[in-house]
């Protein structure tokens, strides 16, 4: 049973989006049929499987398309750079649906640790190697992950990348990886950012 | 400072490295002792079947921060939870294929992640497992695995069930003086 994966979520980035970006970073073209079937987890038809655990699927692609590394020493990097990014990147993601009286509390911590813990990690990194992604000179799932994280911190705040030139070359150099360019622009399978106005139908799906 | 990548633990030191992030440190050490399946196929079994007993366990890990009213309301969930979403799973799997082992037919870091759930659980309620017949075999099966039966012993790495000690100072430590509510 081969031909496109097929995703099966609500309409909207969640659990799914980081697979989202995965899959195109690795040119894999998706079936646009899938469809909100099995309660409220995401769901990748692949290879004649039905996955369910996004980690799980996140680790199946990269690993069928060689964005893991080539070694068990690499894997252990990038799986440390991904496993705290996903940290970051859910964060991010809550803050729609804090309570209005915490969302001011809620938006300085994301600020914190984003400035403070996350990027000065991967600031460091790419300043003591030099090289233009994070793990054995070879663009890996860690690329995707923080060019992922990057761009929904912005989101959040504009100038978040201000005092990390090396992220803000690394951001304008992975966007330009053909795959990515593509996945970036209009009419790809990216998602929005989560409104306001949808929270409530989000809720209800969930809860 | 410097050796907590994100300021946080767990952190293993391990082959020349200093690894956090607990998915990271589990996958590197299943995958070096040949606890993560033949091929691709077979790791994204047991990647799946770690994350629900992960899930599972998730329920349990802040058990010890709960208030006394919430841990009441908590222990109803996690048996809920337990006996309803996760463990007719493993049952069924278990059920279908009728090997000992979770994967391909050989022990993996799924079946070690399953009787610590199991394990968890059963502290919580000792007979949890009462409608699971394929799961009370695995559990015996397992438990009996020389490496395992040892680490079941008394004077192994293993920890005991968290007390008030291990609150208090997990909440010095961390700084954790905020209260945690149940799910």
């Amino acid at each position: 049973m081969s031909g496109k994966p097929k995703l099966h979520y609500f309409n909207g980035r969640g659990r799914m989006e980081t697979i989202r970006w995965l899959l195109a970073a690795a040119g894999v073209e998706v079936c646009l049929c899938g469809s909100l079937l099995f309660q409220q987890v995401p769901m990748v038809e692949i290879d004649g499987m039905k996955m369910v655990q996004s980690r799980a699927i996140a680790n199946y692609i990269a690993a069928k398309y060689n964005l893991c590394g080539k070694d068990l020493k690499e894997r252990a990097l990038i799986d440390m750079y991904v496993e705290g990014m996903a940290d970051l990147n859910e964060l991010i993601m809550s803050h729609t649906f804090q309570p209005a009286e915490k969302k001011e509390q809620h938006f300085a911590t994301i600020v914190d640790r984003a400035t403070n813990r996350y990027f000065p990690v991967f600031e460091k990194v790419l300043k003591d190697h030099g090289q233009d992604f994070l793990v054995g000179n070879q663009f890996s799932r860690a690329d995707v992950q923080l060019l992922e994280t990057i761009l929904a911190a912005e989101e959040c705040k504009p100038d978040i990348l201000a005092k990390f030139p090396l992220l803000q070359s690394f951001k304008a150099r992975t966007s330009n990886i053909p795959t990515i360019k593509k996945f970036l622009q209009p009419g790809s399978q990216r998602k929005p950012r989560l409104q306001e106005k949808d929270v409530k139908r989000v809720m209800e799906i969930f809860h | 400072g410097g050796s907590l990548l994100f300021q946080q633990v767990p952190m293993v030191e391990i082959d020349g490295m200093k690894m956090v992030q607990t998915r990271a440190i589990l996958s590197y050490i299943a995958a070096k002792y040949n606890l993560y399946g033949k091929d691709l196929k077979e790791r994204a079994l047991i990647d799946m079947y770690v994350g629900g007993t992960e899930d599972l366990m998730g329920f349990i890990l802040f058990f010890p921060f709960l208030s006394a009213e919430d841990k009441e309301k908590q222990r109803a969930t996690i048996i809920q939870k337990a006996t309803s979403r996760y463990f007719p799973v493993y049952e069924k799997v278990l059920k279908d294929h009728g090997q000992s082992f979770l994967v391909g037919n050989k022990f993996s870091w799924a079946d070690v992640h399953l009787l610590e759930a199991i394990l968890m659980v059963e502290e919580k309620k000792s007979d949890v497992l009462s409608g699971f017949p394929q799961l009370q075999a695995f559990k015996a099966r397992i438990s009996s695995i020389p490496t395992i039966k040892k680490f079941l012993e008394p004077g192994s790495q293993r920890k005991p069930v968290p007390d008030d000690k291990y609150v208090e100072t997990v909440r010095r430590v961390l700084r954790m003086y905020f209260d945690i509510k149940a799910n």
